[in-house]
């Protein structure tokens, strides 16, 4: 019995720094899935390519004279917009992973039974990163020069996005454990997702819209939150739109996450 | 501390309620440490949810169980530590590789990066799964998943570890080489308990067997006592004409002593065979007496026959019937 003896007080408590480490694993094993099935990555790669060069070749013209005018409106625009629908995806794959049997294994290990869950949003947060600098590039190279002029504000507008968008995550990572399958995720998340962030200014200048539409583009926090990118990059100035998305992104992980771990830790 | 007393597994009244279905209704276990332990049952006995319990994955809802002394309810944490699970649906990572799956096990385990992926390689070896290391674990066959699941079980060595029909699905071939991988687990001084429909696995691994049905241990004994009930094989008749069950049911008693059981409505008879030579003494008997057969043939002990002789045809003939659609024979 010695050896039984030894192994349970060779596991100490679930202290602050193992629960870390254990995270950063269950984010290791997140970055090892996206390695192993790239494909996960279309949303965040391939889509803001296309958007980005669809909406600017389209709309440039009628919206802003020409292409090159439009481009310090639309891109971060689609960043905004790409970089939070991805982060619907966090839902559906936190879903789908606890559906399979290797989750049993994680709830048998002796771990903190946080950890898949901190482990999944951060693996995201890559995601986000590969998303936001993807946008940036296919901008920079049709001509938007104000991204490579100043880089450093470029990087911090950059880490705003991503830092709001892994604070929404944890929105959908709710709706992950509430709803029963991963696809009914996507359905409702897109069904949210899809007016919030067009009906914002995302692709136009809300003073052309009708007074209704335009009040509601004016207080969508993904209005704020595109207007602050645009003014770091563009304008290079922290504006009040900055801190208002960063208290309204602390505010999310305020509410949700709290509810999100309490119906995690239920279901795991 | 523990002392050599302390029971690897001891189960006492554990209940386990889905909604109406009463899923584990009062188990009690104890498996001593060293050991292998059967749980035998069909499908829908509770056996899974039984090693839920035991494995902390899922709460009783009555009764209670404690792994080497510390309750599996209060003291989680500590029992985590202690076992290994290896589920009945693959409990691995389908899109990493073998080693991706047993390095990220063996770095919530607490090993650094170099001793889990030492460690890695060295179960890679012993479960001769070296050749697919880098593969993605969707090109390995069934039985090569499950005995990575199994290596995934045996990362920390913990001193319990918990098979859920390990060979479930498996072809002969590969079935004899997981058992010898069990067997070879069990020499190194752990303790097992695995859960099967097969007797004759739970025959050839199992130390202790225990019977559940229904959420109810209904037998618990070596795998000897149990055959014992049933025969060491048994002698399926099937009378021609189904009016004449009762006259031959008494003849076989008195011409070889045993009591066949009866299944009315198909004219079936099957009678435990201690001694395969008195066959032809009893076809013999039944030719005299006039009773004409349509069928007849040697089965080795099933888990139907097992389940017929302990919990009686008459009680659960219902359960049988069910389980008998479920594995045609």
């Amino acid at each position: 019995m010695t050896a039984v003896a030894s192994i349970a007080a060779a596991q100490p408590r679930n202290g602050l720094a193992r629960t870390a480490s254990q995270s950063l694993t269950m984010a290791y094993r997140g970055l090892l899935k996206i390695r192993r099935t790239p494909e996960q990555l279309f949303d965040v790669t391939l889509q803001p390519i296309i958007f980005t060069v669809m909406f600017a070749y389209i709309f440039g013209g009628a919206l802003a004279g020409n292409v090159a005018n439009y481009l310090p409106l639309l891109i971060p625009g689609i960043l905004v917009q790409t970089v939070i629908t991805g982060s619907v995806v966090t839902g559906t794959q936190l879903r789908e992973d606890m559906d399979k049997g290797v989750f049993d294994r994680f709830r048998s290990l002796p771990i903190a039974r946080i950890a898949p869950l901190a482990g999944a949003l951060l693996a995201d947060t890559v995601r986000y990163a590969i998303a936001t600098t993807i946008t940036f590039v296919v901008g920079a190279v049709m001509g938007y020069h104000q991204v490579v002029d100043h880089l450093g504000w470029t990087v911090l507008a950059g880490l705003l996005v991503i830092t709001v968008s892994w604070s929404i995550s944890w929105i959908f990572a709710l709706f992950g454990m509430l709803a029963r399958t991963a696809s009914s995720v996507q359905g409702i998340s897109m069904l949210v997702l899809f007016p919030l962030t067009f009906l914002s200014n995302a692709f136009v200048q809300t003073k052309t819209l009708p007074a209704v539409l335009q009040w509601f583009a004016d207080v969508n926090p993904i209005s704020h939150l595109i207007t602050a990118v645009r003014s770091l990059v563009n304008d290079q100035q922290l504006t009040g739109d900055f801190w208002v998305s960063l208290l309204g992104a602390a505010v999310v992980v305020a509410v949700f996450a709290p509810l999100t771990v309490r119906a995690y830790m239920r279901k795991a | 501390m523990t002392s050599s007393a302390v029971p690897a597994i001891e189960a006492t009244g554990l209940v386990k309620v889905f909604g109406e279905n009463r899923a584990v209704d009062g188990v009690d276990l104890v498996v001593q440490p060293g050991s292998v332990y059967g749980v035998l049952g069909p499908n829908g006995a509770g056996k899974t949810t039984t090693i839920s319990m035991l494995a902390t994955l899922l709460k009783p809802d009555g009764g209670s169980a404690r792994v080497f002394g510390h309750d599996v309810a209060k003291e989680a944490a500590t029992v985590r530590g202690m076992i290994g699970v290896t589920g009945q649906y693959a409990s691995v990572d389908e899109t990493l590789s073998a080693t991706e799956n047993l390095v990220v096990f063996g770095r919530l385990l607490g090993l650094s990066g170099a001793k889990a992926r030492a460690k890695s390689a060295e179960l890679l070896e012993r479960f001769s799964l070296t050749e697919a290391a880098k593969r993605p674990l969707k090109h390995f066959s069934g039985g090569m998943r499950r005995r990575l699941d199994l290596a995934a079980s045996l990362i920390a060595q913990p001193p319990l570890i918990f098979l859920d029909e390990p060979t479930t699905g498996l072809d002969p071939r590969t079935r004899a080489q997981m058992w010898d991988t069990i067997r070879e687990l069990v020499a190194t001084g752990s303790t097992v308990l695995l859960t099967t429909q097969y007797l004759d696995e739970a025959d050839q691994l199992a130390d202790r067997i225990a019977v559940i049905d229904r959420g109810r241990v209904v037998a618990e004994g070596t795998a000897d006592d149990l055959k014992a009930s049933v025969g060491t094989a048994s002698l399926q008749l099937r009378l021609a004409d189904p009016a004449d069950l009762a006259v031959a049911e008494a003849r076989i008693r008195n011409s070889i002593g045993v009591q066949p059981v009866a299944s009315a409505e198909r004219a079936w008879l099957t009678v435990p065979l201690q001694d395969p030579a008195r066959v032809t003494d009893l076809l013999v008997d039944l030719r005299d007496a006039g009773i004409p057969l349509a069928e007849f043939g040697v089965q080795k002990p099933t888990l139907d026959e097992v389940f017929l002789a302990i919990t009686g045809h008459g009680a659960d003939s219902t359960a049988v019937e069910a389980e008998k659609e479920q594995v045609p024979a």
